[in-house]
């Protein structure tokens, strides 16, 4: 056949819906190469496998709260009442083969997908992916993340065991702790008191296909903008804010995203069948007068869990009403707040920079020192509020007291973020500093030489031309200027104060900042390179020497 | 460095990064260094051989995972320390989870090792129309607007707004009957006068005889165990909010509330167990320090002291039931609770 022609099929296809001009343009597409790209690509394979064994789960799993006698093959819950959801569950752990292997992989799958979500989410936060003309591709990607936490806290609650019942009686009390419409709010979602009949059968279309069908329409939407954008690409030679150097999607990525693919999910599959997770059998039938000592959420509800248990316990009552501040404050306050800025986060970043060109290169997290030390003060707030969701077992692991514990939290949680800004900034600016010296003076090479005159000096050797380009390939960041107070005419500039602010902000945000040497700084410094930092190439004889003059 | 005399950019110019001559000029991409499968075929050849077998060995297994599905039978169970488990489950899962790992390890392989790996460019667009395109299509959305009128004909466009506006309130009241209304429920449990308290496993009555220092029992109302049979959803949602502890302090010990005063009967109180936090149910009892310790935040009530909080994020003591012994010497209730059990709500007071 010619190449002028299709093979039949494709033929078909084209005559139709002319996929020939999509492929033309996407089948060489290129993509750069860098392991951290990967996070997203777990997460995306982690829901499709969540969309696989989760089907295979609606076979038998029986959505309803209809008490029935349980009879299947689990002898030590034999003759006991029970939801069917919960009777059915352990009938997909006991009676259907390969059933409690699905029920593993999907729960494991869960566990990876919200984890990936999260560290692909810093990878973008730490190296700038966000800016422009990215920063709507933040927002549906944080919504993906908000919403796969919520899918998963519900799915955790499908299977009406004592754990995940116990987890809907705590999300209960601080819905009805909401101000005003809490106590309606309660009986709306749960169909009257808790915890009713109505909960599962109602959290299952959500899990099943509420929230699903969103996440996949936003990764269709996030996909679609990855490519149309086309990747980020980490600076370096020929590597420019104006293309992206990499592999093209046919075949390389076509077999190495399709083979990680297959990857993640034998990995997920072993995990399934080797690692035990959610045995719920072992914990009963949900009853709300009982619960397990030290019971703990999934993973990624833990820092929900620590603020609401670091949390003192203030309550208002006056005029008639009750407002819980021990509720409100750390569980309908803080995360959303939390939350917000992150999902806001490269709104506001733009705002004080001023920045509003299409950035293409990404930033090496040293070289913002402030937005890398805001984000590890938002991981660090994160984490202590996660070690606050397990004070008990750090209580009982470590034998110190609960209330020391919670009462460091409660301090540290403030104090943590503020000490992590700081200390990462200096960091990431030492770091900095580090790289120019590099430049400026080469490497230090360890050997030491005694000139004529009996002095000692360290050599250097100058830092090769890939890796010097790739160190220099960066903007020089200034504040935002906003100008006089007054124009030429005496007119008072327009929003002053808010103005001030953001020179202000924007100041804060580039203070300190190490810029990169100019060229003439370069060269000066290479050109007096006989001093105690002396640059020239190392040779083997002076290598030799190095150890003779040494002991001499 | 001399990062004071760098020039400042104005607000008005958009930006924070100044243009200064690069220190280093761009030295384009690195060249293209070649793979030992690039050079040498045999080594090719044996890759080729590797990722072949992966590719093989991963449709065995798949069979493999069949044959495991009916050989196996469904109770057996694979010993071996931490890795024990439904052998049946771990032979089918092992063949599966290896199988795909080894198609995906094979591609992987075959990606990096034999296609060709030289980099290549492609430029990028910024993303916005260019001044022809967002004239054009300015026209066209303006012409569009013209012809229907919607500027200037503000009658329909009011209409149409109320109109799509108004139909957002069926969306709302058409999910009134999600629930009822909580009106007085969460003030209630089916305790009430004379109701006996019952040992929530074997659901006898207490005498106070039965019960020694330092003992607490879960206990629930003995009107609870009957609804089982009339309604699973009715009994689960009474015994939410009736279940109760009773314990046994030493009289000398108690520090009782102006007005409870008769609420025990020789030191055996009666407490809800329905955490006031957000509703678990408390079950760590110190016998020493009169403490409950509820599991899910650790919120912390000295039950000596008429259960007010000692430590932990919960903010109200656990209401207490009024006890009393009936006719035959049985511990009731005096009353239902007197204030609502469980979590707080706005309208609590
Ligand atoms: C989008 C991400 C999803 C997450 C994070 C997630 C998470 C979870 C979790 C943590 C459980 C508890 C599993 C257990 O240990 O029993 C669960 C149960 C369940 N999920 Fe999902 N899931 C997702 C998507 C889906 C989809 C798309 C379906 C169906 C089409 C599904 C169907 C089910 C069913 C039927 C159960 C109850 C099964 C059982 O308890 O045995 N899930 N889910
Ligand atoms: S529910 Fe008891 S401490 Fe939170």
């Amino acid at each position: 056949m010619s190449d002028k022609e299709f093979p039949a099929p494709v033929k078909y296809l084209d005559d139709r819906l002319g996929i020939g001009k999509i492929g033309r343009k996407n089948l060489r597409k290129v993509f750069p190469d860098h392991w951290s790209f990967m996070l997203g690509e777990i997460a995306l394979y982690s829901f499709i496998i969540l969309l696989l064994t989760g089907t295979f789960l609606t076979f038998w799993f029986k959505p309803s709260m209809a008490e029935v006698e349980y009879q299947g093959s689990y002898s030590l819950l034999k003759g006991l009442h029970m939801s069917e959801a919960y009777a059915s569950t352990l009938d997909i752990s006991f009676d259907v083969r390969g059933g409690l292997l699905m029920r593993q992989i999907h729960h494991w799958a869960a566990v990876l997908f919200i984890a990936a979500m999260m560290v692909h989410l810093l990878r973008i936060f730490f190296t700038g992916a966000f800016r422009k003309p990215r920063e709507l591709n933040w927002v549906i990607g944080f919504t993906m993340l908000f919403l796969g936490i919520i899918e998963g806290f519900i799915g955790y609650g499908l299977p009406d065991d004592l754990l995940s019942g116990t987890g809907l009686r705590i999300t209960q009390g601080m819905i009805q702790a909401s101000p005003v419409i809490g106590t309606y709010m309660n009986f709306f979602i749960f169909g009257g008191e808790f915890p009713g009949d109505d909960m599962v059968p109602r959290f299952f279309i959500v899990h099943v296909l509420l929230i699903p069908g969103i996440i996949l329409l936003l990764v269709s939407v996030h996909l679609f903008l990855v490519v149309y954008h086309k990747h980020t690409q980490y600076a370096g030679p020929g590597r420019t804010n104006n293309n992206v150097v990499g592999y093209p999607l046919w075949p390389v990525y076509t077999a190495k995203a399709g083979g990680f693919f297959f990857v993640v999910f034998g990995i997920t599959a072993l995990m399934g069948a080797l690692m035990q997770i959610n045995p719920v059998w072992l914990y009963g039938p949900y009853n709300p007068a009982e619960v397990t000592a030290g019971s703990q959420p999934d993973w990624y509800m833990g820092w929900l869990e620590g603020s609401v248990r670091i949390m003192p316990g203030f309550e208002s009552h006056f005029w008639g009403i009750t407002l819980s501040w021990n509720l409100i404050i750390p569980a309908l306050l803080i995360p959303p707040a939390f939350v917000t800025l992150v999902a806001l986060y490269p709104f506001i970043e733009a705002w004080i920079t001023g920045d509003k060109r299409e950035h293409h290169l990404l930033d090496r997290p040293r070289n913002m020192p402030t937005r890398t030390g805001i984000g590890v003060a938002f991981m660090t707030f994160y984490g202590l509020l996660w070690i606050g969701g397990g004070n008990d077992l750090i209580a009982t692991h470590f034998g110190v007291s609960l209330n020391n514990v919670t009462w460091f939290l409660r301090f540290a949680v403030f104090l943590g973020p503020v000490l992590a800004f700081w200390v990462t900034r200096r960091i990431a600016i030492s770091l900095q500093r580090a790289d120019n010296d590099r430049l400026l003076h080469g490497l230090e090479t360890g050997v030491i030489v005694r000139s004529p005159e009996g002095a000692y000096s360290e050599k250097h050797t100058p830092v090769g031309g890939y890796e010097a380009y790739t160190l220099t390939a960066r903007d020089r960041l200034l504040p935002l200027d906003i100008g006089p107070e007054t124009d030429d005419n005496g007119v008072r500039a327009p929003r002053r104060a808010l103005n001030k602010l953001r020179a202000k902000l924007s100041g804060f945000y580039f203070a300190d900042a190490v810029q990169k040497p100019t060229r003439e700084e370069l060269e000066e410094a290479q050109a007096h390179g006989h001093d105690a930092d002396e640059i020239h190439e190392l040779t083997e004889t002076e290598t030799y020497r190095e150890v003779t003059s040494d002991r001499s | 460095m001399s990062d004071e005399k760098l020039p400042v950019v104005k607000a008005d110019e958009g930006h924070g990064a100044v243009e200064v001559a690069e220190p280093i000029a761009d030295p384009g991409i690195e060249p293209h260094e070649y793979r030992i499968t690039d050079i040498d075929p045999k080594a090719a050849d044996r890759v080729e051989r590797q990722v072949s077998a992966m590719f093989t060995l991963a449709g065995v297994l798949a069979l493999g995972s069949c044959v495991a599905y009916f050989a196996i039978p469904r109770d057996s169970v694979f010993e071996f320390g931490p890795l024990s488990g439904n052998a049946n489950n771990m032979a089918i899962g092992l063949c599966i989870g290896l199988a795909l790992f080894l198609i995906g390890a094979g591609a992987i392989q075959w990606a990096k090792k034999l296609m060709v790996d030289e980099e290549i460019s492609e430029d990028r667009h910024p993303a916005h129309s260019s001044p022809e395109q967002i004239q054009d299509i300015t026209e066209a959305f303006k012409q569009g607007a013209a012809e229907s009128g919607f500027g200037r004909r503000t009658l329909i466009r009011r209409g149409l707004f109320t109109g799509l506006g108004l139909l957002g309130l069926p969306a709302v009241v058409l999910l009134r009957d999600l629930g009822p209304l909580p009106g007085r429920t969460l003030y209630h449990t089916i305790w009430a006068k004379g109701i006996r308290v019952v040992n929530d496993v074997t659901a006898r009555p207490i005498k106070p005889a039965d019960m020694i220092v330092g003992q607490l029992v879960n206990a629930i109302p003995a009107n609870l165990p009957p609804l089982q049979e009339e309604s699973a959803v009715e009994y689960q949602n009474a015994r939410a909010k009736a279940a109760v502890i009773v314990v046994r302090i030493r009289p000398t010990e108690i520090r009782t509330k102006p007005g409870r005063e008769n609420w025990g009967i020789d030191g055996i109180l009666c407490y809800s167990k329905i955490c006031t936090h957000v509703g678990c149910p408390i079950s760590l009892y110190e016998q020493t320090t009169h403490h409950v310790l509820c599991p899910c935040h650790q919120s912390t009530f000295d039950l000596a002291d008429s259960a007010k909080v000692v430590f932990g994020p919960a903010a109200r003591p656990l209401p207490q039931l009024p006890l009393a012994v009936d006719s035959e010497g049985y511990l009731v209730a005096q009353s239902d609770f007197t204030e609502p059990v469980g979590p707080s709500f706005f309208e609590r007071g």
